[in-house]
C-alpha cells in the first residue's frame, strides 16, 4: 500500500511581531509512490515547515496536500496523523514506556488487539535486527543511540502507514553509525516501498537516500529533480553553490563499477601462450589483458608492450595487480583505490571474487561527462 | 584519610552512645512517665493523622491540577505571575497562616485544616508545573505528530514523565505538612500538639516528650511511605531510583 504525495501551491506566511514571514511558497510537487523525496536547504529554508504542514502541525496558510487522492484538508489532524508515520531528529522514543509500548502506540490509538500489536512490534524489531526477547521490554535508556534511532523508524512503520515523513532522522548520530542505519533503512526501504518525505541539510545524506531532492531556498524550491541532474545540471547559482564546488565528485557515489566496468575486458588464463594474448587484446583494442587462475579469480595482468616479441606463457611475463574492487561499489571507492595506488585501471570482482572486468579512469571521465554531453547535443538541436 | 578514619570511629561509637541513652533513659524513668500518657498519644495521634491525611490530600487533590492547569500552552502568559504569587504566599511563616485562617474561620478543626492545606499546596504546584514544563518539547511533538490528542499527550507522556519531580513535591508538602500539624493545637485543632505545648507549659518533659516521639515518628513514616510511592509507582524508564 503506497500513495504519492502531491503539494499544491503550499503556503506558509507566520505573522511575527516583525512582520509577515513567508516559509513556504507556492511549493508545487509530487512524490511517486515508493519514493524518497528530500527537502533539502539551509536552515531557515521552509524544509522543514513544508514537511510538518503535510501532517499539519503546522496548518497551511493556503495551498493543497494530496495523500494519493485524498485531500487531506477533508482529513481531521488526529486521523491523518494516525495515518502518516513520524520520525524526529530528536527520535522521541517516550522514556516511560518500554520498547514494546513505544512501538505499539499508533497500532493503540487505532485500536488494535493487543496480540496483533505485539506481533507487529516482534516483527518490526525483526526487520531492524534487533532481537525482540531482548528489546521488547527494554526501555529506550536501556539502548544505544542507533538502537534508539532505529526503534525511532520502525516505530512511525508499526501501522504500515503509506507515507512517512522524516525530519533529518540520522542527524543526531555519530558519522559511522549514520552511514550504517542509512544502509539498513535503504534495504528496508526496497522491501517496503513507503513514500517518503525526508528532510535534510546534508547534500550527501541527500544523494545516497533520494530517489528526488529538493533544494528549498527561502520558502521556494530552487530546483526538484534526480541526484544526479541536481548535482550535474544546477539549475542557477544558488543550487549549484548549495551542491558544493565538489558536486561532480558527489556523483561517483551514484555510479556503480558494474555501469562502468568493461565486462569484455581480454581474460586470460595462465597457461596462454604470449602471442595468443597479445592477439585478444589487439583484438579488444585495450592495452592490456588479467590473468585469472582456474576460479575466474584475477591474479595478475599483462600489458601490450610486456608481450611484443615475448615468447612462452603469460604466467611467466604477468605483474601482480595493483588492486581489485568489488563491482558493486560506487565509483567514489574506485577513484579513491586508483588514487592509492597510482593506477589508471583497477580490477572489478563479484561477491566470490571472481573477475568481471576492467574499469579504467577514463571510463570513469566519460561515464561522468555523459550527462553533459547529452545536454549539449540537446542544446545543439533546439 | 584522617577525616574517613575519624568518621569511623564516630560510626563504631554510635550504637554505643545510642545504647547508653537508652539505658540512662529507662533508668531516669522517662518511659513510664511517656507511658502514663498512652490513652492522650492514641487519640491526639488519630486527630493529627486525620488532619495531615485530610489537609495533605486536599493540598494533592487541588495542587495536581492546578499545577496542570498553570502548565498548558494557554495560560503560558500569566502562569509565571501566579507562580510569582504562590512563592510571596510561602514566605509567609506557617504559624502566620495558622493565626490568619483563625481570624477567617475561627477555632477549631476547619481553620487548621485550611491552614495545613494552604502551606503544604504550594511545593506541589511548583512541582507539578515545573515536572510538566520540563518535559521535552520533542516528546510532546513526536505525541502530537503520531496522533494524540491533548488529553492522551498529558495522560501518557506527560505525566509519567513529570511524575518523578510531582512526588518530589508532593514528599516535601508533606513533610512540612506533619512538622506543622503540632501547631493546630494552639488554634484548637488538636493533634499531637497539645501535647508538646501542654507539657512545655508545664515543664513536664515526659508530657512533651509523649507529644514529641510520636510527631517524630509519624514524619518519619509519611517520608517513608511516599519514599515507597515514588519508588513503585513511577515507571521504570523515568524513575532514577530503579
Amino acid at each position: 500500500m503506497t500513495k504519492t504525495i502531491r503539494l499544491e501551491k503550499l503556503t506558509k506566511i507566520f505573522d511575527t511581531p516583525n512582520g509577515q514571514v513567508v516559509a513556504a511558497r507556492d511549493v508545487d510537487m509530487e512524490v511517486p509512490a515508493g519514493e524518497i523525496c528530500v527537502l533539502l536547504g539551509p536552515s531557515g529554508c521552509g524544509k522543514t515547515t513544508a514537511l510538518k504542514m503535510i501532517n499539519r502541525l503546522i496548518s497551511p496558510t493556503s495551498g493543497k496536500i494530496f495523500i494519493g487522492d485524498e485531500d487531506t484538508s477533508t482529513m481531521n489532524d488526529v486521523e491523518l496523523r494516525r495515518s502518516i508515520g513520524y520520525v524526529i531528529q530528536q527520535i522521541g522514543l517516550f522514556p516511560n514506556m518500554t520498547i514494546e509500548e513505544n512501538i505499539c502506540v499508533v497500532p493503540k490509538l487505532l485500536g488494535w488487539e493487543k496480540s496483533k500489536a505485539k506481533s507487529r512490534a516482534k516483527e518490526l524489531l525483526d526487520l531492524v535486527g534487533l532481537d525482540p526477547n531482548l528489546f521488547l521490554k527494554r526501555y529506550p535508556k536501556e539502548l544505544s543511540g542507533g538502537q534508539q534511532q532505529r526503534v525511532g523508524v520502525i516505530r512511525a512503520l508499526a501501522a504500515d502507514p503509506p507515507v512517512m515523513l522524516m525530519d533529518e532522522p540520522f542527524g543526531a548520530i555519530d558519522p559511522i553509525n549514520r552511514e550504517v542505519i542509512q544502509d539498513e533503512f535503504l534495504k528496508m526501504q526496497a522491501e517496503i516501498k513507503k513514500t517518503i518525505m525526508f528532510v535534510s541539510h546534508d547534500i550527501d545524506e541527500a544523494v545516497k537516500m533520494a530517489d528526488k531532492i529538493a533544494i528549498f531556498k527561502d520558502g521556494v524550491i530552487e530546483q526538484y529533480d534526480s541526484p544526479d541532474n541536481v548535482l550535474a545540471h544546477p539549475s542557477n547559482a544558488f543550487v549549484a553553490d548549495f551542491v558544493g564546488a565538489d558536486r561532480t565528485l558527489k556523483r561517483l557515489r551514484l555510479v556503480t563499477v558494474e555501469e562502468v566496468a568493461d565486462a569484455e575486458a581480454p581474460a586470460v588464463s595462465r597457461h596462454t601462450k604470449a602471442k595468443d594474448a597479445l592477439a585478444a587484446i589487439r583484438d579488444h583494442g585495450s592495452n592490456l589483458a588479467v590473468m585469472i587462475d582456474g576460479d575466474h579469480h584475477p591474479v595478475g595482468y599483462v600489458t601490450e608492450e610486456m608481450l611484443e616479441g615475448a615468447s612462452g606463457t603469460v604466467q611467466n611475463l604477468a605483474r601482480p595487480l595493483p588492486a581489485v574492487v568489488p563491482h558493486d561499489a560506487d565509483l567514489r571507492a574506485v577513484v579513491s583505490e586508483m588514487f592509492a595506488n597510482d593506477v589508471m585501471w583497477l580490477t572489478s570482482v563479484d561477491a566470490s571474487g571472481r573477475f568481471t572486468g576492467v574499469v579504467t579512469q577514463p571510463a570513469v571521465t566519460s561515464a561522468l561527462g555523459e550527462t553533459y554531453r547529452k545536454s549539449a547535443k540537446q542544446q545543439a538541436s533546439a | 584519610m584522617a577525616n574517613s578514619a575519624a568518621s569511623n570511629r564516630s560510626v563504631r561509637i554510635l550504637p554505643w552512645l545510642m545504647l547508653g541513652i537508652g539505658v540512662l533513659i529507662g533508668f531516669s524513668g522517662i518511659i513510664d512517665q511517656i507511658l502514663t500518657y498512652w490513652e492522650d498519644i492514641v487519640y491526639l495521634t488519630r486527630q493529627h493523622v486525620i488532619l495531615v491525611l485530610a489537609s495533605g490530600s486536599a493540598a494533592i487533590l487541588i495542587g495536581v491540577p492546578v499545577g496542570i492547569w498553570l502548565s498548558r500552552p494557554s495560560m503560558a502568559g500569566v502562569a509565571e505571575t501566579i507562580m510569582q504569587v504562590f512563592n510571596i504566599g510561602t514566605t509567609i511563616p506557617t504559624l502566620a497562616v495558622i493565626a490568619l485562617s483563625m481570624t477567617l474561620l475561627g477555632i477549631g478543626f476547619a481553620p487548621a485544616f485550611f491552614g495545613l492545606f494552604v502551606a503544604s499546596l504550594l511545593p506541589i504546584v511548583r512541582n507539578t508545573y515545573a515536572g510538566l514544563l520540563a518535559v521535552p518539547a520533542h516528546l510532546k511533538e513526536a505525541a502530537h505528530g503520531m496522533g494524540m490528542k491533548p488529553a492522551q499527550i498529558l495522560f501518557r507522556i506527560e505525566l509519567p514523565n513529570a511524575l518523578y519531580v510531582i512526588f518530589s513535591g508532593i514528599r516535601t508538602a508533606l513533610a512540612i505538612n506533619v512538622g506543622t500539624t503540632p501547631l493546630a493545637f494552639l488554634i484548637g485543632g488538636g493533634g499531637l500538639g497539645e501535647l508538646i505545648f501542654t507539657g512545655i507549659d508545664l515543664m513536664d518533659t515526659g508530657m512533651l516528650l509523649a507529644g514529641a516521639i510520636p510527631t517524630a515518628g509519624l514524619a518519619v513514616l509519611v517520608d517513608f511511605l511516599v519514599g515507597q510511592a515514588q519508588l513503585w509507582l513511577i515507571p521504570k524508564g523515568v524513575n532514577p531510583l530503579r
